[in-house]
């Protein structure tokens, strides 16, 4: 039985992405637990981050900011167990997260919802499971436990100090009633038990990943959250992300290939590599592709490198060493077509950006894992890998900006990421294309071709 | 998805001028000059997923009869396949080999100071083996004893340390007695030690040697051994403690662990249906099935019916010939493109003679080293394994699986399963037509191979005896398989 030709078209270009099988019919809610200051909300954010990345749609629900909405913070006493009134509206917000978990889940496609926030009683967490079971949502529970006053004197001077709740506090009152806060959980906080909770999905993160407990994974994307959490840390670090120098195939507007770097690519990987110097990185690991053009300039940097296929340019499959106005000659409609879902379109015999984001999934898993990292890589590869980190879209990737001989400089500070331009001062042609105005299969060749950057 | 295996070679570089590059060959890797005649350096061409300068010594703990022989197999199967020199040191095989004739429990009585002077040796050797391993260009040892004293995880934690080992312990903890009685059932009856007695008295003998470790067990403990690294498995997983991961070889070993599962469960590997492609002898491309091929595609549905599998999953590749087949077979399946066959780059939708008759150095290429060669702007069957981990790793969280895909594929995958060789890889037998079904038994797996009696082209092409660049055409293409 021959299949459709169009039907076979929008499988091969729609489906549900390579390596992350259909989900569960169920979709899954997140619960964190733990008392303030254990990072619940920057492991929700984070999290969020990466499963939205890997193209489960996931979104945070804080509870802290439902609070703020309905109640302007005077101080600990709001917290205080024996506040009645305060206990009320704490419970109506809980209650309005949920009902906006359940929109969310039933009516805008989302497949992970996170509720951040202290869910510190065994009630509490009775009354989201029912709930959940009641809708048919999965549970899993992630509970961070911390004893290091250290850390978490670390944590408070880093997002609570500067909390919307302490706008006109000075660093001393906020410390000072965010640790009486804290106080006010710690005497009803009941941590999740081994033997009440055993069939509870759960993971205890201890002491900031030194020991975890793992308990009833049930499904694909537990384990993938587990191990997630698993690789992730907070030592302070830096990673650089760099494309080759310019290139042979750059100077003519040729795309993909395997060609080396041009005279003014060689130029910007020597200065890449006094900048580094410069930077006196501290065991600084540096990551290139299999291709020339990546190699080639981490030559230039007198450090190790480790080569990764992984971070391979996107495969253009046909189009590979085309120019635009050939791409636009030879196949009209794949071009008119890339336009219109840039993310989603894959190359005859080729790849799609969705498609790279798979690939790069183990590269970002090990990025995680490690310090202070230096990847030179290619335009789409770099997208792919910004976007991760700070936090694109599906739809803003794939125009994300990221010209030749500029290194950008990502620094882990808070919930986000810090981000410095370093550019190089060695000229390079522009490889940026912008979206065209008209993206119809229709179109005339120049409409097409408006946005093409010039080249030799 | 997933956590694929990443290829990584490091590369020490001048600090002044940057080297010219020459590509290997073989692997299509670029890499600096100067090379040793010409040829790849082969430490440079390794690809390995940690490039932990350390190896690691794996520790299992845990009383009798829960698990440690078969994780620590699993384990191993799974490291060789991802690329990492793995191999186990089963105390047990050498205690054997010492004492030639087991009598009895009494030999594992805690008073009983003969045995355990034995018992020691045995432990000894085994370590001066795995010392030899390691050092040999093995990148990780599987110690699999029982360890059940921190006296004993002391000793070797101190010969790890005088040899630059890292350490990571797996323990296994089970109280549940029917696994540990299936367990027994399953490998302990049938062992070495056991060919003379009845099932009775064997089980019998059994529960007592268990008996003789249990005073003396020192569990992992969450205080004492805080600053080891260690995953504590409990109840064949249903809950872990991990602590103390060091490194990425460490973090995936963990994430495989967790992984697994031991529900009894079939996976039936079969290729699509005869493609038009195959029919003209043409690797790659995107074909449809051709008549015969439709054919095996009915049969299919009819076999899987057959089966009355509960809760079977059918995964396809994204390309047209797998699809066509799974389509036949009427149960919702999954697109994966990583089953999606692997690429031959400049030679896609060549024959054979093609490809002799234009790339005849890649073709002798290939037949020398047919695992690591990578067809020019294509993929290796080493690349394929990387692309591949993430199927196997949710084909062990899975139960029931059919996996319609491609020869080269079907041969990556079996080789997981059957733990082949990458030199044996390259070379398994995938016909058309014929559904595998492995089912896991013990240690290891049972195969089924199923003709579905619908007729196929030939596609294996054996390696011919020439492989030399000098070579003939005809001797080149003397293995190729028959086509129209």
């Amino acid at each position: 039985m021959e299949l459709p030709n169009m039907e076979y078209m929008m499988r091969r270009r729609c489906d549900s992405a390579a390596s992350v099988p259909q989900f569960t019919n169920s979709p899954t809610l997140i619960v964190m637990v733990g008392l303030p200051a254990r990072g619940k909300t920057y492991i929700s954010k984070k999290l969020t981050r990466y499963l939205n990345w890997i193209g489960v749609p996931t979104k945070v629900f804080n509870l802290g900011q439902y609070r703020r909405e309905v109640q302007s913070y005077k101080s600990f006493e709001f917290f205080r167990p024996d506040n009645e009134e305060a206990m009320q509206i704490r419970k109506a917000c809980a209650s309005n997260a949920l009902k906006d978990v359940v929109i969310y889940f039933s009516k805008e496609h989302g497949q992970v919802a996170v509720f951040d926030a202290t869910n510190t009683t065994r009630e509490r967490r009775v009354s989201i499971v029912s709930f959940a079971k009641e809708k048919g949502y999965k549970v899993f529970f992630v509970e961070s436990i911390c004893d290091d006053p250290d850390i978490i004197a670390q944590n408070i001077a880093d997002v609570k100090v500067s909390s919307p709740d302490y706008l006109n506090c000075d660093k001393e009152e906020a410390l000072a009633d965010f640790l009486k806060r804290i106080e006010c959980y710690k005497q009803t906080y009941v941590p999740l038990d081994d033997e009440k909770d055993r069939r509870l999905s759960y993971i205890k993160i201890f002491n900031v990943g030194s020991r975890y407990l793992v308990n009833c994974v049930r499904d694909h994307i537990q384990s993938r959250i587990v191990y997630y959490l698993m690789n992730i840390h907070v030592t302070p670090r830096s990673i650089y992300l760099s494309r080759h120098g310019e290139s042979n195939m750059n100077l003519l507007g040729r795309i993909g290939g395997d060609s080396g770097l041009s005279p003014r690519g060689h130029k910007y990987a020597t200065a890449l590599g006094t900048f580094i110097k410069s930077q006196h990185i501290k065991d600084l690991k540096v990551w290139t592709s299999h291709m020339k053009r990546t190699i080639q300039t981490a030559e230039h940097l007198g450090i190790p490198y480790e080569q990764w296929k992984a971070l391979n340019e996107i495969d253009a499959g046909v189009c590979e060493e085309m120019t635009y106005e050939e791409i636009q000659d030879n196949h009209p409609e794949e071009f008119a077509l890339r336009d219109q879902d840039k993310y989603r379109y894959r190359y005859p015999k080729g790849e799609s950006y969705e498609d790279l984001v798979h690939r790069l999934e183990p590269v970002i898993m090990e990025l995680e894992r490690q310090e202070n990292v230096l990847v030179v890589c290619h335009q789409a590869v770099m997208r792919c890998l910004l976007a991760y980190l700070l936090d694109k879209t599906s739809d803003e990737l794939p125009y994300l900006k990221c010209p030749l001989h500029t290194a950008l400089k990502l620094t882990p500070v808070a919930y986000g990421c810090k981000v410095e331009h370093v550019f190089l001062n060695i000229e390079a042609v522009n490889t940026h294309r912008e979206r065209p105005g008209n993206v119809d299969v229709s179109r005339d060749p120049e409409e097409a071709l408006k946005t093409i950057p010039d080249h030799f | 998805m997933h956590f694929v295996n990443v290829g990584m070679e490091a590369r020490p570089s001048n600090a002044a001028t940057p080297r010219e590059l020459t590509q290997n060959p073989l692997k299509k890797i670029w890499m600096p000059l100067p090379c040793k005649n010409g040829l790849p350096d082969e430490r440079i061409c390794q690809r390995m997923v940690c490039m932990t300068n350390c190896p690691t010594l794996i520790v299992t703990v845990g009383l009798p009869a829960r698990g440690k022989t078969y994780i620590s197999k699993k384990l191993t199967r799974y490291l060789n396949w991802i690329g990492v020199p793995t191999k186990e040191f089963n105390v047990g095989q050498y205690r054997r080999e010492c004492l030639k004739i087991y009598k009895s429990f009494e030999f594992f009585r805690p008073d009983n100071e003969e045995g355990l002077k034995i018992r020691q040796q045995c432990a000894s050797t085994a370590l001066n083996d795995v010392r030899q391993y390691l050092a040999d260009g093995g990148q990780v040892a599987v110690f699999d004893a029982t360890n059940t004293t921190r006296e004993r995880r002391e000793t070797i934690t101190a010969f790890a340390e005088q040899n630059g080992f890292k350490v990571f312990f797996v323990e296994s903890v089970c109280e549940d007695p029917e696994v540990i009685a299936e367990n027994i059932v399953q490998v302990k009856l049938a062992s070495p030690d056991y060919t003379n007695c009845n099932t009775e008295d064997a089980m019998e003998d059994f529960k007592k040697r268990i008996k003789c470790y249990e005073n003396s067990y020192e569990t992992l403990d969450e205080v004492l051994d805080r600053h080891l690294s260690y995953i504590k498995i409990m109840d064949v997983g249903r809950r872990y403690l991990v602590n103390q991961v060091q490194d990425h070889i460490q973090s995936r070993i963990v994430y495989y662990l967790m992984n697994i599962h031991i529900t009894p469960r079939s996976i039936y590997l079969c290729r699509h249906g005869e493609s038009d492609l195959n029919v003209k002898g043409c690797i790659g491309g995107d074909s449809g099935l051709s008549p015969r091929g439709k054919e095996f595609a009915k049969y299919l549905q009819q076999f899987i019916q057959s089966q009355e599998i509960s809760d079977l999953k059918v995964w396809t590749s994204q390309m047209k010939r797998t699809i066509q087949t799974a389509e036949a077979v009427s149960v919702p399946y999954e697109q994966w493109k990583a089953l999606n066959e692997i690429d031959a780059g400049v030679c896609e939708e060549m024959m054979y003679e093609e490809i002799q008759q234009h790339y005849p150095l890649e073709f002798a290429m290939r037949d020398q080293d047919k695992y690591r060669y990578r067809y020019p702007k294509g993929e290796s069957y080493e690349d394929l394994v990387q692309r591949l981990e993430p199927v196997i790793m949710e084909l062990e969280r899975q139960e029931h699986v059919l996996v319609i895909c491609h020869q080269a594929v079907m041969r990556c995958l079996l080789a997981y399963f059957l733990d082949k060789t990458a030199e044996e890889l390259p070379y398994l037998k995938c016909p058309l037509h014929t559904v595998l079904k492995l089912t896991p038994v013990a240690y290891g797996c049972k195969v089924e191979s199923i003709y579905l009696n619908v007729d196929a082209v030939n596609t294996h092409r054996e390696r011919p005896e020439n492989v030399e660049v000098s070579r003939m055409a005809e001797e080149a293409l003397l293995t190729v398989p028959a086509h129209q």
